[in-house]
């Protein structure tokens, strides 16, 4: 009997704990993801509460769409650029960190002051991006009173009558963008590898230096190695941030969400808010979403099988 | 006694490896090439960290003919006149709106993220997994694909515009993380504990709340810091959600949207230095978060995703 009870009074327990969190969870998260689906196929404005069902004309339209296409291109560079370059220097600073202060003694230990490089390189993020969207705008002002131009100009590499228009030179506005998605990133990345790099036994790195390997040979064949399943994730979290990008573009690039000039720093993201918001062609921006998510998802699974390799144990 | 023993060893590592025939003063020499290479690649890149942010607070002490001019100019008047007129410019506001709006989502967060990872992490039910599942699978999905259905999902709730329609979301679109990293960690919790307290009497409820949350704290702290580094920093959310939706309407923008609203404005008004002081105002408080909990954040981070 009162096991019955109990047992009642369990479900009961279970079920009033989760009602709340997955009620607005379902609300707010999951059934706006659904409907996206079902709006995709729709030539809703957003204004009018009616519409009708047009199969797939707006995925047609998408393909067809010059400003899409230049985006998705954009979406795809930064995809192999942001992860690679992120990825590359964090690992870099990562073993330099951890292992790059070899001593007399043959230990295996980081440079000094490895815990004061960890703590100013995760300084970025912490910093929302609008507060690097100002800061970056200012940093690529296009005359001698930006950062970069007031340095260039003082080296005498840049003429002060000519500076660089950094962000509204066509061919240099998308990676300057990268640059500050990698200098917001790397921080992070590097304290990821850090603790995995931490957590390889130390007896690994000494049978290594005892065969005589050098600092290169120890990261390439042994940390390397060690570390390929954090790598993989980063990797596939990078690709994320890559696909993304609305922040930085819409507020440090000129045009209406941004995108310029000439929509030469153009990301999905963009091109859907602006036909959202703007143009008022909801079912249309949808269409996009649902072309960033299988993206996002084939991205997933193409680094996680492409970069498979037997797990190493230790 | 540990000590003595240890030192002696070490000192003849030393001395072998000093000892070694032919390679120890080029081994040396190269090593200190390579130790001077690595450093100064270190200290070039935290260079690069620090440089612009100092340059930037310095900004907030030019005038604007000076931000205007050459980028290395030194600021003249180092008065906080800037800093007044940004909190003005509604700098303050924006403070005030996000705190408030924090200092609900935040604790309704924690509350209901553990609530739901406690369940999932030690109450095994049909459906456990599938559930879990679900909840961490939105961390997925980039926010895009859900923003125009979102949108209007608020606006028929009437809650376009309100602290407690962003609330909400805030808290829905937190929870992936926060369940997550949380089911994690109840599930390193002793069940021994548990059983205690259920021989005791305690209902399931009580449990939760006077015996596994005060055990949970470590795990709480760390993703209360990542939540309030999250929601502090959101942009896209608040920018579609936040906008005055009439004449009469305040407008309630948070510190991010305020920011990059106040760029706008300055641009035309040409007052640069109440933009960088109103970068600097928003950016130091979250300095001095990160510095003081540095520890648990760099923790955290690497427990919830190295698994």
């Amino acid at each position: 009997m009162s096991h019955v009870a109990r047992g009642r009074g369990r479900a009961g327990f279970i079920a009033g704990f989760l009602v709340l969190p997955l009620a607005l969870y379902l609300t707010f998260v999951i059934w706006p993801y659904i409907q996206t689906f079902g709006y995709s196929f729709t030539n809703w404005s957003g204004q009018s509460p009616t519409f009708d069902f047009v199969g797939w004309e707006n995925y047609a339209a998408l393909m067809e769409d010059e400003v899409f296409r230049g985006a998705l291109w954009h979406n795809l560079l930064l995809l192999v650029f942001v992860p690679a370059t992120t990825i590359l220097l964090a690992l870099f600073f990562a073993f330099m960190v951890n292992a790059g202060g070899r001593s007399g003694a043959g230990g295996v230990r980081g440079v000094r002051g490895s815990s004061f490089y960890k703590i100013v390189y995760f300084f970025p993020q912490v910093l929302s991006l609008a507060i690097l969207a100002v800061l970056f705008g200012a940093v690529y002002r296009s005359d001698e009173g930006g950062l970069l131009n007031g340095l260039l100009i003082r080296l005498g590499l840049v003429d002060a009558g000519r500076p660089v228009e950094w962000l509204n030179d066509p061919d240099l506005v998308l990676w300057c963008l990268l640059l500050v998605v990698v200098w917001h990133g790397v921080g992070f990345y590097l304290v990821l590898f850090s603790a995995a790099m931490q957590s390889v036994p130390k007896d690994v790195y000494e049978a290594a230096l005892l065969d005589g390997a050098g600092r290169a040979q120890t990261f390439f064949r042994v940390t390397l190695p060690l570390l390929w399943d954090s790598v993989q994730t980063s990797a596939v979290y990078l690709g994320i941030a890559a696909m993304d990008m609305f922040v930085l573009v819409s507020t440090m690039t000129s045009g209406q969400f941004g995108g310029g000039p000439d929509h030469h720093s153009e990301v999905m993201a963009t091109v859907l808010m602006r036909n959202f918001l703007y143009f008022g062609k909801s079912g249309y921006a949808c269409a996009m979403g649902v072309v960033m998510l299988v993206l996002t998802m084939v991205l997933s699974v193409v680094v996680l099988r492409a970069t498979r390799r037997d797990r190493i144990e230790f | 006694m540990t000590t003595v023993i240890k030192a002696p060893g070490e000192s003849s590592a030393q001395r072998a490896g000093g000892g070694r025939p032919a390679a120890p003063s080029a081994g040396r020499s190269d090593g200190a090439v390579l130790n001077v290479f690595s450093h100064g690649f270190l200290a070039v890149w935290a260079v690069l960290i620090v440089l612009p942010l100092v340059w930037l607070a310095l900004g907030s002490f030019k005038t604007d003919s000076e931000i205007g001019g050459s980028a290395l100019s030194r600021p003249t008047n180092w008065n906080l006149d800037a800093f007044a007129r940004a909190w003005d410019k509604g700098i303050g506001d924006y403070f005030a709106h996000t705190l408030i709006v924090m200092s609900f989502s935040v604790p309704l967060t924690m509350l209901l993220g553990s609530m739901a990872a406690y369940v999932l992490a030690r109450y095994p039910f049909p459906g456990n997994r599938v559930v879990y599942f679900f909840f961490v699978s939105g961390a997925m999905f980039p926010v895009f694909l859900a923003l125009v259905p979102l949108f209007f999902m608020v606006k028929r709730l009437d809650m376009l515009n309100t602290y407690q329609g962003l609330i909400l979301v805030y808290v829905a679109y937190s929870m992936p993380f926060t369940v997550f990293f949380m089911h994690s960690f109840f599930r390193t919790l002793p069940t021994a504990v548990h059983e205690a307290a259920v021989l005791d009497g305690a209902s399931d409820t009580r449990i939760f709340f006077q015996v596994m949350l005060p055990m949970a704290k470590p795990g709480l702290i760390s993703v209360g810091i990542f939540n309030v580094l999250g929601q502090w920093n959101q942009y896209i959310l608040p920018s579609v959600l936040m906008q005055p939706q009439s004449g009469s309407d305040p407008e309630r923008y948070m510190l991010t949207q305020g920011l990059i609203q106040l760029q706008y404005q300055m641009g035309y008004e040409t007052d640069l230095p109440v933009l960088f002081a109103g970068v600097t105002l928003a950016m130091v408080p979250m300095l001095v978060v990160y510095l003081s909990f540095q520890r648990q954040i760099q923790a955290g981070l690497t427990s919830g995703t190295l698994k």
